[in-house]
């Protein structure tokens, strides 16, 4: 498939791709030459060659799909005026991709009623059927083949039962992951794809009402080169603003992270102290916090610093304050530092839990002879968390701290719900406390610049893969992961 | 003499390991109190039932931190009241995000559980390409495909569509359980531990893939089923975001709960008076999940656990 051709070449240490491709095309001339009059004709009809072998059922099966795809191919069945099959293609290859369907050659205008982001989509799910299409015929041919050979040796082509019994023993594989392929390929892959074709259109809610609804066209790199020019209808949003953020985004990864991880380390120890009565209890005092649904403790922290809230009014009646401190950026005019550092405190609040929950585990299985060795030769309690507990668990929970790091520059909801982004700037959509992620669902869900938010999000795809090659993949656990058992 | 010493030496130790204890005590319950405070607030909101001199209702937030009054008024405003043009909206919120998180919790746990599987006990030709396409997929902020599901979902009417707005639901399920197979790794995790030997004389006796996966690995795999469960259900009444993008603001009648609530307060007409009534709507979706995820918080701490080391 496709896919393996994008991702084989760079792990697989065995032959090198070029050389796969090569024997899998000497096998196909084989499988023409040598196979019988049916599978020959497998090339042609699929399933031929079962029929051939008195296959019916899985024949049938082959020629059914042949038979659907073309179909849909030539006839171009049409889903509010966006036509699938040999048309969709055709609309991809249109400068005016869409626009709005097809060039009217009368009027010199593109008819309207097409929506431009259906024929992209429609085009993507088009190239996806011709993938399936191959993939489906190499399918028939071998299944012919397969029986070619078994005759050849005398024994019988398998029969559909025993085809059936297969799946549930030797390539149970597949009937394991097909759902799973098929479902993640509609609702996972192709949205991912279809978004990064609209990074290079010029596909915005400015930009359509200037050409008309629902139209607009190929654009080449012109996104991509106005985060650094400032040109084009958000130009100067992305020019100013994708440093700062970018900026904002690494340094509250790195706080969140850190402060997360060693907060919970420390909690863990105090839980796990030894004599300590009441560890069930605290502990799940503190799992309170991650099963209370996000949106409902982070709204309440929001509300509580709010400006009419518990804490302005407390530290206003002590004196302390002359009017309310703005914690969270929700106005203009508060400060930036302070909304920031107050996001990476709560969010301590939201993580510090997780992390305890997790390592307890690891610290109770650091051999307690270390500890012991430690103390006779008088270790402080700081100095062993330092040489021996610190170290231990930095080393098993490695391949967590990355994670957790990618999961910080894509989190969503400390910010989008404590702050919204704010404080805001006038003329931008992305405020002071903004992250890539909750820039870009601003610039997409509320403002409908799609080919600008789907540039941020390659964007953040570029860093997290960056940042995902060089440490996880050097790691024990990826490149052991096929020996740790 | 030297029993002496030693006695002294011991007592001394106690006592600095008795303080450090005592110390701990405090500095663990100041936290636990930090922790519970903005919960503890908002469960108050919701039962506060105060008044103005000339009679309105106080419903938005208010400097006291304890209620002055309180009363179950929220609660039955919550359940009664039409938001957004829909009549007693907050029960069918609930209902709605109940079925969602049934089928979404059905789906989601079968599809991980057969991709950790093949992943973990089974070798194939495109096992290793698989885990790398899954991985690279991961990588693409979630929020950036989730305006592309929205047009493909509608495109086949199942969300948007004025004559069926009800299909959203249905569209919803979709979105979330369809990609769950891609996060198969802690589920991998768990079944890379049950060791290979196990399925290894299993074949030997002449049992099928399925009847291993059947008779021997599904049996033990009850913690990680449960955690699995777990997440998905809760997943539906914790998401807002993608659930309110994927049924729409303009389909307020098939919203989630979460979605619902969130709207009381920053929805196109946020009125800051219900707060009290959000308040009051936290602590109904609070408290089934609260209990669920104590009743099975040894599974919950497994799951986390594996989901660590395993990465």
């Amino acid at each position: 498939m496709s896919t393996k051709a994008l991702i084989a070449p760079s792990i697989n240490s065995g032959p090198s791709f070029g050389e796969r491709l090569g024997k899998r095309f000497s096998n196909f001339g084989k499988r023409f030459a040598d196979g019988s009059p049916g599978t020959k004709l497998s090339h042609l009809i699929f399933g031929a060659g079962n029929f051939y072998h008195k296959q019916y059922i899985k024949g049938f099966l082959f020629l059914l799909i042949q038979a659907a795809i073309l179909a849909i191919m030539i006839f171009c069945p049409s889903i509010n005026n966006t036509p699938y099959g040999w048309k969709a293609l055709k609309n991809l290859t249109l400068k005016y991709t869409s626009m709005g369907g097809e060039f009217d050659p009368v009027t010199g205008q593109f008819t309207t009623g097409s929506d431009c982001k259906l024929m992209v989509l429609f085009g993507f799910v088009t190239i996806a059927l011709i993938i399936v299409y191959f993939f489906v015929w190499n399918l028939s041919i071998n299944s012919s083949y397969k029986a070619d050979m078994d005759r050849k040796v005398g024994k019988k082509p398998a029969t559909f039962k025993e085809d059936m019994a297969e799946l549930l023993d030797s390539r149970f594989h597949i009937l394991m992951l097909t759902p799973t392929c098929i479902a993640a390929a509609i609702f996972t892959i192709l949205p991912t794809v279809f978004m990064i074709a609209l990074a290079f259109t010029s596909y915005n809610s400015y930009d359509m009402n200037v050409l008309g609804t629902n139209l607009f066209e190929w654009n080449g790199f012109r996104n991509f080169v106005a985060v650094f020019t400032g040109e084009g209808s958000l130009g100067f949003e992305v020019h100013n603003r994708f440093l700062p953020v970018l900026g904002w985004t690494f340094v509250w990864a790195i706080f969140a992270t850190l402060t997360c991880y060693f907060g919970g380390i420390i909690l863990a120890l105090l839980i796990n102290k030894k004599g300590l009565n009441g560890k069930k209890i605290f502990r799940t005092l503190f799992i309170l916090t991650i099963a209370v649904p996000q949106f409902i403790s982070l709204l309440a922290v929001r509300n509580i610093l709010g400006e009419y809230g518990p804490v302005n009014s407390m530290l206003m009646n002590a004196g302390w304050i002359q009017s309310p401190i703005g914690f969270l950026g929700l106005h203009p005019t508060d400060s930036e530092k302070l909304a920031k550092v107050m996001v990476i405190i709560i969010n301590m609040w939201v993580g510090i839990p997780y992390t305890m929950l997790m390592t307890s585990g690891i610290l109770m299985n650091i051999p307690a002879d270390l500890y012991e060795a430690a103390r006779v030769d008088g270790a402080s309690t700081v100095k062993m968390f330092f040489k021996i507990t610190l170290p231990y668990v930095i080393f098993v929970t490695t391949p967590y701290l990355i994670s957790s790091f990618i999961g910080n520059i894509n989190s969503f909801n400390s910010i989008f719900l404590l702050t919204g982004g704010g404080p805001t700037y006038t003329g931008y959509q992305a405020g002071g406390t903004d992250l890539l992620v909750t820039w870009l669902f601003k610039v997409t869900i509320d403002q409908g610049m799609y080919n600008t938010g789907a540039v941020i999000g390659i964007f953040t795809f570029i860093i997290t893969a960056t940042i995902t090659l060089v440490t996880y993949r050097r790691s024990k656990a990826y490149n052991e992961e096929d020996t740790f058992q | 003499m030297s029993t002496d010493l030693k006695q002294k030496k011991f007592r001394s130790q106690s006592r600095t390991q008795k303080v450090s204890l005592s110390a701990t005590y405090i500095i663990l319950i100041i936290l636990a109190i930090i922790w519970i405070i903005p919960l503890l607030w908002i469960a108050l909101s919701a039962f506060r039932c105060e008044f103005q001199p000339d009679g309105t209702f106080i419903g938005r937030v208010t400097s006291n931190f304890f209620p002055k009054a309180v009363g179950l008024k929220n609660f039955k405003d919550l359940f009664t009241a039409t938001y957004y043009g829909v009549p007693n909206a907050f029960p069918k919120w609930i209902f709605n995000t109940l079925i969602i998180a049934i089928f979404d919790c059905i789906i989601s746990t079968f599809l991980v559980l057969s991709v950790a599987y093949c992943m973990s006990k089974l070798r194939f030709k495109m096992r290793k390409p698989f885990m790398n396409l899954s991985m690279v997929i991961g990588l693409f902020p979630s929020f950036m495909s989730m305006i592309a599901i929205y047009f493909l979902l509608k495109s086949i009417g199942l969300t948007g569509n004025p004559a069926h707005p009800e299909y959203s639901v249905i569209g919803l399920i979709l979105a979330y359980s369809a990609g769950a197979g891609m996060g198969f790794q802690v589920a991998k995790g768990f079944f890379d531990v049950i060791p290979n030997a196990l399925v290894e004389s299993a074949k030997l006796d002449g049992c099928t893939n399925y009847q291993i996966f059947r008779r021997i690995i599904l049996p033990l795999s009850k913690p990680i089923i449960i955690y699995q469960a777990l997440m998905s259900f809760t997943g539906p009444w914790m998401d807002f975001i993608f659930a309110k993008v994927i049924i729409g603001a303009d389909n307020p009648a098939h919203w989630t709960v979460s979605v619902g609530l969130y709207s009381l307060l920053f929805g196109t007409h946020p009125d800051t008076n219900l707060f009290t009534q959000f308040a009051a709507g936290c602590v109904i979706v609070a408290i089934p999940i609260v209990t669920l995820f104590m009743f099975l918080q040894q599974y919950y701490v497994e799951g986390v656990t594996a989901g660590a080391v395993k990465g």
